[in-house]
């Protein structure tokens, strides 16, 4: 039954017969908002390439005009801190308030601070 | 307005219940045409293209050429003297009153195919639309001026996919060279000049379709040669036809499939 279907995505180009089910590489898109001053990750998407994958971004995450500006990444080129690794990670930092600039005594005069 | 309209009020009808739209009328109802026809064709898409992603980008193309067409028929109404709106246009005319081109009625064939048609289409109307965006029908051009944009941007998606479709495998160059030999016959009748004779008699249109057809073909060539392809012969068959409401086989039922709604519901509204 599945040995005569050959019809594959029409337009897929990376598939080839020899890995059929072979999709597109995923790719995170970062969004830079019109007043916003970096990129923000929107989500991620399906592309052949960056070239396309930078339209699909385009496509996809800003169509009511959210961004003037639009990255990708190959989502296997972003390497990820570990669930598992979270406590040893980023606990250490949560008993160190002297980290935060809270025990200076701001003056009274001095303004934009 | 400097538009030249003539003092039609009422539109002479022949005995097949055809409006003869006077004027340059006839030419912009003939561009709204193509618009809508080739957005029903292109929604056509949606759920069927190779992605997802391709869903989308195929269903904001569709958007951006029914925004054009909605654009457009309202002022078709103007020029015309009958005040139709956008619905009756595109919802309440019958297939010999439509006066676009084969090439966006045909049946969705292969992606290879679509491409071949968006990257003709698109490349035409860049040029096309640059015409008008200068010509004397302040509405006609305002609505080309903001649809360059758009347009720039389909022609650019065709040329992706040709490139990578014609560069890619050899299963992929065999069917997109195949793509670009179904398009070829239906070229010719964006370039026809007769149906937008009194348009550029009135300056609507800066100048006839024929002149932009070389800038056009060196766009699609430079696209073909990237792609590794090469450009059809000149076909023996063309389609021609389109612009006097003469169309192809797939045309009724593309009509049947987008007016049977607001046809079965006269009026009615949500």
């Amino acid at each position: 039954m599945s040995g005569d279907t050959t019809t594959t995505g029409a337009g897929a180009p990376a598939a080839s017969p020899d890995t059929p089910e072979r999709s597109w590489p995923l790719w995170e898109v970062f969004v830079r908002g019109k007043r916003g001053l970096s990129h923000v990750h929107v989500g991620s998407l399906h592309a052949p390439d960056a070239e396309m994958a930078l339209r699909n971004g385009r496509d996809l995450y800003t169509r009511r005009q959210e961004g003037v500006s639009i990255w990708v990444v190959r989502a296997d080129d972003i390497t990820a801190s570990s669930p598992d690794e979270k406590d040893s990670f980023f606990d250490p930092a949560a008993d160190k308030i002297y980290r935060h600039p809270t025990f200076y005594d701001v003056p009274e005069d001095v303004e934009y601070l | 307005m400097t538009t030249p309209t003539d003092p039609v009020t009422d539109p002479a009808t022949d005995d097949a219940g055809v409006a003869r739209e006077a004027g340059s009328a006839a030419y912009v109802l003939a561009l709204a045409d193509d618009a809508l026809v080739y957005a029903q064709r292109l929604g056509e898409w949606m759920t069927n293209a190779p992605q997802i992603e391709e869903d989308m980008a195929l269903g904001n193309i569709a958007l951006d050429l029914l925004g054009q067409a909605r654009a457009l028929y309202p002022h078709v109404g103007v020029l015309d003297g009958t005040g139709r709106g956008e619905d009756d246009y595109a919802m309440l005319r019958d297939e010999r009153a439509f006066r676009n081109v084969h090439l966006v009625e045909q049946e969705r064939g292969d992606f290879g195919q679509e491409m071949a048609r968006l990257l003709w289409f698109s490349a035409w109307q860049c040029e096309l639309h640059g015409r008008l965006a200068a010509g004397s029908d302040e509405v006609l051009a305002g609505v080309a001026g903001k649809s360059l944009k758009e347009v720039r941007y389909h022609l650019d998606h065709a040329r992706q996919w040709v490139v990578r479709l014609g560069d890619g495998t050899a299963e992929s160059h065999r069917r997109m060279q195949a793509a670009l030999e179904w398009a070829a016959p239906y070229v010719d009748e964006l370039f026809d000049d007769e149906p937008a004779a009194a348009a550029v008699a009135a300056g609507v249109l800066t100048a006839p379709p024929s002149s932009v057809r070389p800038s056009v073909e060196r766009a699609v060539e430079e696209v073909v040669a990237t792609a590794t392809l090469t450009m059809p012969e000149t076909p023996r068959w063309r389609s021609r036809g389109g612009r006097d409401g003469i169309h192809s086989r797939p045309m009724g039922s593309l009509l049947a499939e987008m007016q049977h709604i607001a046809r079965s519901h006269p009026g009615a509204t949500w």
